[in-house]
């Protein structure tokens, strides 16, 4: 039940993101969602992608700090209200989310966001529990 | 204006004869005292009893900074602890300090010398002295603290900090002479100027500004702001501290070395040669006097040079030029010497990252700012933002504890660091002088 991201870290300053790209697209790795956390100093380019392995060592190869992280793909319920009634799940069973972002494309009717958990395994039992779908890495990736 | 005329202007010669026996008497006392000073003069069999002439001292050994650490913390010290009434300490190339020891009477000669340099400054015991140096193990507010009172004026022992409580003091006391970094003298004019105080309303007519090098336009500046007449003063706490050389008001061109108690040498770095008058160099002192802890040669590693002209002001004690930079990596950041092996030592000691690391220094405003680049390896990786702000915050806390400097830490990407040749560029100074 969960999903690798990749996550690169970014100097604060011009064509750095550029730079990913050019070289994820040199490789050929197709970016499935990404997400850009900054301070005024440095930012945290977080990724998935159809190939972490390929990608992570394309970046690496080219001098960049990657690093490996597992997160969990959500169906959300693409109407209002969705988003709202998975964070009442997780508050009341009182999981923390560190972060979390839109994934690009639809699952059916339904949208996917990517969360990252303290405790993975805990806030996916909870989920489940609640009758709320998540994604497997390997139809994430496919999508 | 002269605390002490008779020593201040001893003619030459007389000088000189003062100097020989001094230095004769010093000699053979490190060598029956000090381990590490008989064992150099044993080495290339020199015996206390050869130095004969003034000339003779070329053929002592030097002693280094690297020296001092050796024998850490108080191998060099030529008399028993139970003499030892004060110790203070510097920083040293790596994790421990240089320490330094004094007895009674190296108080007081110390206190004699900075009386005659705050008066060769143009103090007198009428004035009030807002004395703005650090007070602790750095030498410089106590040496001036104690020279003050010698001298007999008053004095306000505000030490670093607190600036806007100084702008306050200042104002209320009515001090008539400053002493500080002159880094912090433009700090503390441009926080009066925030506070709507006006130095020309303020009663300085002198300031004597040292511990960090400075430029005669930074001295322009800092007379227009501040209003006064800015003194050059030069010490270190191997050679005593503060109060080694002093500028005199009337030239203001030149420091005055108290020679009938060091004696300055200007070599060669490179080969040890000493260099004939004029010529530029590493500037080596050798105390006198000093009773604790003597230095025979003590590296500075400052590079200046030595002008023998007379003086308008009738000292006949040589003047050594301002110090224009130095032979070896240190740096000063708002009077704190810093040397990157220590930063280094900080790095290593934290598990996350590892020692890529380049130091940026930048004059922003009139502070000295210290910016520590680290490179981000996998180790110190995270996908969360709050850990990496949790690193800088930890790097940056460390360096303080440890070096009692405050510094920014930033991460960086790695090998951003530029690395020429194989070996990384360790400082970039952007400061101009």
């Amino acid at each position: 039940m969960r999903v690798e991201q990749i996550s690169v870290f970014l100097e604060n300053k011009a064509g750095r993101l550029a730079e990913v790209a050019r070289i994820l697209s040199d490789t050929g790795i197709n970016i499935r969602a990404l997400s850009l956390a900054d301070t005024s100093d440095f930012g945290i380019l977080r990724l998935i992608v159809n190939d972490n392995a390929r990608a992570k060592e394309a970046l690496k190869q080219q001098g960049f700090t990657v690093g490996k992280t597992d997160v969990v793909a959500v169906e959300v319920e693409d109407r209002p209200g969705g988003l709202h009634k998975i964070l009442d799940i997780l508050h009341r069973a009182n999981v923390n989310v560190e972060y979390m972002y839109a994934f690009v494309q639809q699952s059916g009717s339904n949208a996917v966001i990517i969360f990252r958990f303290d405790n993975l395994d805990e806030a996916v039992k909870v989920l489940q529990a609640n009758g709320v779908t998540v994604i497997e890495g390997d139809r994430l990736y496919a999508m | 204006m002269m605390f002490n005329v008779e020593f201040e202007t001893l003619p030459r010669e007389a000088l000189e004869a003062i100097q020989l026996r001094r230095l004769q008497a010093v000699i053979e006392r490190v060598y029956a005292t000090v381990p590490f000073y008989r064992k150099k003069f044993d080495e290339i069999g020199l015996a206390p009893s050869a130095i004969r002439s003034l000339d003779d001292l070329a053929r002592v050994p030097f002693t280094t900074k690297q020296d001092l650490r050796d024998n850490y913390p108080f191998g060099m010290f030529a008399v028993p602890m139970d003499n030892v009434v004060r110790i203070h300490a510097s920083s040293g190339t790596t994790g421990k300090p240089t320490v330094v020891g004094y007895t009674s009477r190296d108080i007081a000669t110390w206190s004699e010398l900075m009386a005659r340099a705050l008066a060769a400054g143009g103090a007198t015991r009428g004035d009030i002295i807002h004395n703005a140096y650090g007070y602790g193990l750095f030498t410089g507010g106590l040496g001036v603290h104690y020279g003050a009172e010698r001298l007999g004026a008053s004095v306000i022992p505000i030490s670093g900090g607190n600036t806007k409580r100084q702008i306050m003091i200042m104002t209320d006391f009515g001090p008539t002479l400053l002493t500080c970094t002159p880094s912090y003298a433009l700090h503390l004019a441009e926080v009066a100027a925030e506070m709507g105080v006006d130095f020309q309303k303020l009663r300085f007519k002198a300031g004597i500004f040292g511990a960090e090098p400075w430029s005669e336009q930074m001295r322009h500046e800092i007379e227009q702001k501040l209003h006064l007449d800015a003194i050059d003063i030069y010490g270190l706490s191997e050679v005593m501290g503060p109060g080694v050389s002093i500028e005199c008001i009337e030239a203001k061109k030149g420091l005055h070395v108290f020679e009938d108690h060091f004696i300055p040498e200007i070599i060669n770095a490179e080969t040890g040669e000493v260099l004939p008058p004029g010529s530029t160099g590493e500037l080596v002192f050798t105390s006198l006097t000093k009773e604790a802890f003597p230095v025979i040669r003590y590296r500075t590693r400052d590079i200046t040079s030595l002008n023998p002209e007379p003086c308008i002001c009738g000292r006949t004690h040589i003047r050594m030029n301002r110090v224009s930079g130095r032979t070896d990596d240190m740096l000063i950041i708002r009077g704190v010497n810093v040397f990157p092996s220590q930063i280094e030592s900080v790095l290593m000691e934290i598990e996350e990252v590892e020692p890529h690391y380049q130091l940026i220094v930048d004059r922003e405003g009139n502070l000295d700012m210290l910016t520590v680049l680290v490179e981000v390896g996998e180790h110190a990786f995270s996908d969360e933002v709050r850990v990496l702000q949790s690193l800088e915050k930890k790097i940056s806390k460390n360096i303080k504890e440890y070096l009692g400097v405050s510094v920014k830490t930033k991460l960086v990407e790695p090998k951003t660091i530029a690395r020429s040749e194989g070996k990384a560029q360790r400082v970039i100074d952007n400061r101009k002088i």
